[in-house]
């Protein structure tokens, strides 16, 4: 009986080892990996399969919801990856604590060549020198509205105050993009650290709470389709998915202005593959590539060849896709506030959601 | 006596350094601040605002859930003890099926049923009945909850009612009590072992969601959970989020102490 | 009058309990691609579940956290409890209320004080923290429902064995074992539903490119569920169903045969 006892552990060990270690082995491609931290449901998986297949290289690939859920996770090194794709602020933030590598420019051939000059000029916010990031997407924030609820024309921010609409207005469920709509509603600039600016930015967004049905972030996207609300605070990109769906939906940037947002790819300081890291990197810069992630997320591309390549006449020239943004003078990027900066907007936010 | 620290050491080692030390972890974070240095802001910053709020919040809705878990779940159990022993175990396995469902996905659905435009209110209103209109406001939370935790609650009760002899009953009503009598006398105090280990069950996990708040509640309803889990998360102040995870701990021990009170012999087990 | 009432009262339970899921094996039917539209009746998300790597790489690494966990801890488990039998009142005690910690504590706190543990000790985050966070909070499963089986065992017929010439190995396995074994089950079979269920702490523990069926459908509750996920719980679901239909036939032949035998 002993003997068995112990023949059966020592097989359950064996079993559990090897599953353990066949983990570790079946992770690594013949040229090595390349571990991916990218927003959820932020690019087309068969671009991630071409990859693979072409370089040799495996992809670790896992998603996050936030810029700030992805933060610590990149700081503490508690997950290990070689690119990451932030946010505008976040990227300046991390330049900031020393947390991303250099690019080297030499080995992203298809980055210099493809993107256009204006992404370049506008990274310049966050990223002052152009040395650590590459544009992924952009886009602008604005309302998205359904033409059969709302009757009026819609031109500014302030229409989500308006009582008539009370329980059919979504809110964004991040700090600072709730409160660039307040911001911009009082004709602030959205990246203010003025304490009055600010408490009246949280006034607005507590008498504005009665009246918003949800605060949310991507879910935005499936009630704006099934009608259960008249108005929503939307990117643009998801703007094109969410007409396709629903051809009630109209898409506009307020007159007050809005924020011009771009996520781009970046390396942190501690990545184990940086050699693959800028392969990859140059890979999603190819425009057959950037085209098919375009068609996948439907967010601006910023490169210009992969426009090129677009087909469909309508979406090559929408206003929603690429907007011309000549028009208007108050668009913002948004950038990093400091750890102050940081703490008293989550503070105003937090009196807010619990108001 | 080697034997026994043999068998003893493995789940000594893991108490010690998974549920020990972690704990040692978060009273570390939840007494020091950025430097390092002791304070107790992050302890007494429960006393803000909204942090109070959020707590009482909690502790409102945890509440009222575990309240109508309660309601519902005794006459269920009751039912299902008196019900035909070949089929008991079955049944008892229908209400726990649910529960092999994602969690997540299980909650979703109630959006898809309670929205405006929903399942739900497609139904009403076919029928010309006013809608119902209670998604993202405190009581779709509590349903959620409800929901998701009224097993808990039924287990543990059905289990103690089974447990109780017949004879006692037979005995009862041979000595004429009445089957009111017989249930407040008899049944009932013999039941309460589980019915403190369901409301310990339902009423912790309640206390502490974030999830249902968020899902439901479309964000607009800040619980304690959701301020923790925030200052984790997107905040990134560990600190305040171990200060106030310690707060919900002395809750939940009160809970505890309060139950064991009841329940000196550990009795209400859930199995 | 009374079974009648009963009977409602079951059934009102049972619609509460059910609604939800027969909303989500709808769902997996529906050939629109959000929730918020019927476009029509399809089998098309079962054809691409088939494909998709990414989903069904998430189900494997539930299921083999579910198992492993919760194996390990009914070994941890059940030899604790067997320890615990001869010690001291107040030892016993002791052990209780630590096994009682993360059962009563919150998801949410045990999660993140298993998250500073990691950080403190340099632990890369994936499969192996998420394992290790499971096999802790499935440990208290195990010991509580196998503590009640030993508190019945009659301490003297492991004696009476050991009396008579058994080894101490193998007077547990044939006179301590079958008698706890049904709890071990239990303890087995909920620590695996729980590891399943779990969202709380793997989300606070598990680390990039690894993901469970609850994580990832986390991450999908914001861009929008993928409809193969309603798919795949449709699919686990409907198993789940016909292993106890057979189970519970199986169990009432064995039943019968045992009042045969008993007759």
């Amino acid at each position: 009986m002993k003997k068995r006892l112990i023949a059966t552990t020592a097989v359950l060990c064996t079993t559990i080892v090897s599953l353990l270690s066949g983990c570790g082995a079946s992770s690594e491609g013949k040229n090595g990996q390349v571990i991916v931290y990218n927003w959820g449901e932020y690019i087309d998986p068969e671009t991630i399969t071409m990859f693979e297949e072409e370089t040799g290289i495996k992809v670790i690939y896992d998603e996050f919801e936030t810029n700030e859920i992805m933060y610590p996770k990149v700081e503490t090194g508690a997950s290990l990856c070689d690119v990451v794709c932030p946010s505008d602020y976040m990227i300046q933030k991390m330049i900031d604590n020393d947390l991303l590598a250099e690019l080297d420019f030499d080995k992203l051939p298809n980055a210099t060549e493809n993107i256009g000059a204006q992404y370049w000029e506008n990274s310049k916010q966050f990223d002052a020198e152009n040395k650590y990031s590459v544009p992924y997407c952009w886009g602008t924030v604005g309302i998205l509205y359904n033409k059969t609820m709302v009757d009026e024309p819609v031109t500014s921010w302030s229409i989500l105050w308006n009582e008539k609409y009370a329980d059919n207005i979504l809110m964004q469920d991040s700090v600072r993009d709730a409160f660039m709509v307040a911001l911009k509603l009082n004709g602030c600039s959205m990246n203010s650290t003025d304490e009055k600016e600010l408490e009246a930015a949280m006034q607005a967004l507590i008498d504005q709470k009665p009246l918003v049905q949800a605060y949310v972030i991507d879910e935005v996207r499936d009630k704006m389709i099934g009608g259960e609300a008249a108005l929503g605070v939307i990117y643009s990109g998801e703007a094109i998915y969410t007409q396709r769906e629903n051809p009630d939906l109209e898409y506009v940037i307020p007159e007050e202005g809005t924020n011009i947002w771009i996520d781009s790819w970046v390396v942190p300081k501690n990545a184990p593959n940086m050699e693959n890291a800028h392969i990859f990197i140059d890979f999603m810069c190819r425009p057959d590539i950037a085209l098919k992630n375009f068609e996948y997320i439907t967010y601006s591309t910023p490169n210009e060849g992969a426009k090129e390549l677009i087909e469909d006449e309508d979406i090559r020239n929408s206003s929603i896709a690429f907007p011309d943004l000549s028009q208007y003078d108050n668009l913002e990027t948004f950038s990093y506030l400091g750890e102050e900066g940081d703490e008293l907007y989550n503070e105003l936010w937090k009196k807010v959601k619990s108001n | 006596m080697n034997r026994k620290k043999a068998l003893q050491a493995p789940y000594l080692f893991w108490s010690v350094m998974f549920i020990l030390i972690p704990l040692c972890m978060i009273f570390y974070y939840g007494f020091t601040d950025k430097t390092g240095a002791f304070t107790l802001e992050n302890i007494m910053a429960i006393a803000t605002a909204e942090h109070a709020k959020a707590l009482w919040l909690s502790m409102l809705l945890s509440l009222v859930s575990t309240v109508l878990c309660l309601v519902i779940a005794y006459p269920l159990a009751m039912i299902l003890s008196s019900m035909n022993v070949s089929q008991n175990s079955f049944i008892v396995v229908i209400f726990i099926l649910p529960m092999w469902m994602n969690f997540l996905l299980r909650t979703l659905a109630w959006q898809t049923l309670l929205e405006k435009t929903g399942v739900i209110n497609n139904i009403l209103s076919f029928l010309h009945l006013p809608a119902l209109n209670i998604i993202n406001t405190p009581p779709a939370i509590i349903l959620g909850m409800v929901y998701n935790f009224l097993p808990f609650m039924v287990l543990p009760i059905y289990n103690a009612l089974v447990k109780i002899d017949k004879n006692v009953i037979n005995a009862a009503k041979d000595l004429g009590a009445n089957q009111v009598q017989t249930f407040i006398r008899i049944i009932l105090p013999l039941s309460i072992p589980g019915v403190i280990s369901g409301i310990t069950m339902v009423f912790v996990p309640a206390l502490t969601t974030f999830v249902i708040s968020t899902l439901l509640g479309g964000s607009k309803i800040l619980l304690i959970g959701n301020v923790i889990e925030q200052e984790f998360t997107r905040a990134g102040n560990w600190y305040l989020g171990s200060g106030l995870s310690i707060v919900l701990m002395i809750f939940i021990i009160v809970n505890m102490v309060l139950s064991s009170v009841f329940d000196k012999d550990g009795e209400g087990a859930i199995l | 009058m009374k079974n009648f009432i009963k009977r409602f009262y079951i059934g009102i339970i049972f619609v509460f309990l059910y609604a939800p899921i027969v909303t989500l094996i709808a769902l997996s039917f529906n050939s629109s691609k959000t929730r918020a539209k019927w476009g029509g009746f399809t089998f098309k998300w079962y054809a691409s579940l088939l494909q998709d790597e990414i989903i069904l790489q998430a189900l494997w690494n539930t299921l083999i956290i579910a198992f492993l966990s919760s194996l390990i801890a009914t070994v941890i488990g059940t030899a604790a409890c067997v320890a615990m039998q001869s010690m001291s009142r107040k030892m016993r005690a002791l052990f209780m209320g630590i096994t009682n910690i993360p059962m009563l504590n919150a998801d949410i706190v045990t999660g993140i004080s298993l998250m500073l543990l990691y950080i403190s000790l340099g632990v890369r985050f994936g499969f192996s923290t998420i394992l290790l966070s499971h096999i802790t909070f499935n440990i208290p499963y195990v010991i509580l429902s196998v503590m009640p089986r030993m508190k019945q065992l009659n301490p003297h017929t492991y004696e009476a064995a050991l009396d008579l010439g058994a080894s101490h190995v193998y007077a547990f396995f044939k006179v301590v074992f079958p008698d706890i074994l049904p709890g071990v089950l239990t303890g087995f079979l909920m620590a695996f539903t729980m590891s399943l269920d779990d969202f709380i702490i793997t989300h606070f523990t598990k680390g990039a490119g690894i993901d469970t069926l609850s994580t990832k459908i986390y991450t999908e509750v914001k861009k929008g569920i993928k409809p193969e996920m309603y798919a795949l719980s449709t699919i686990i679901f409907i198993a789940v169903i016909c292993l106890l239909l057979i189970i519970n036939i199986f169990g009432k032949k064995s039943a019968q045969k045992d009042m045969r035998q008993d007759n």
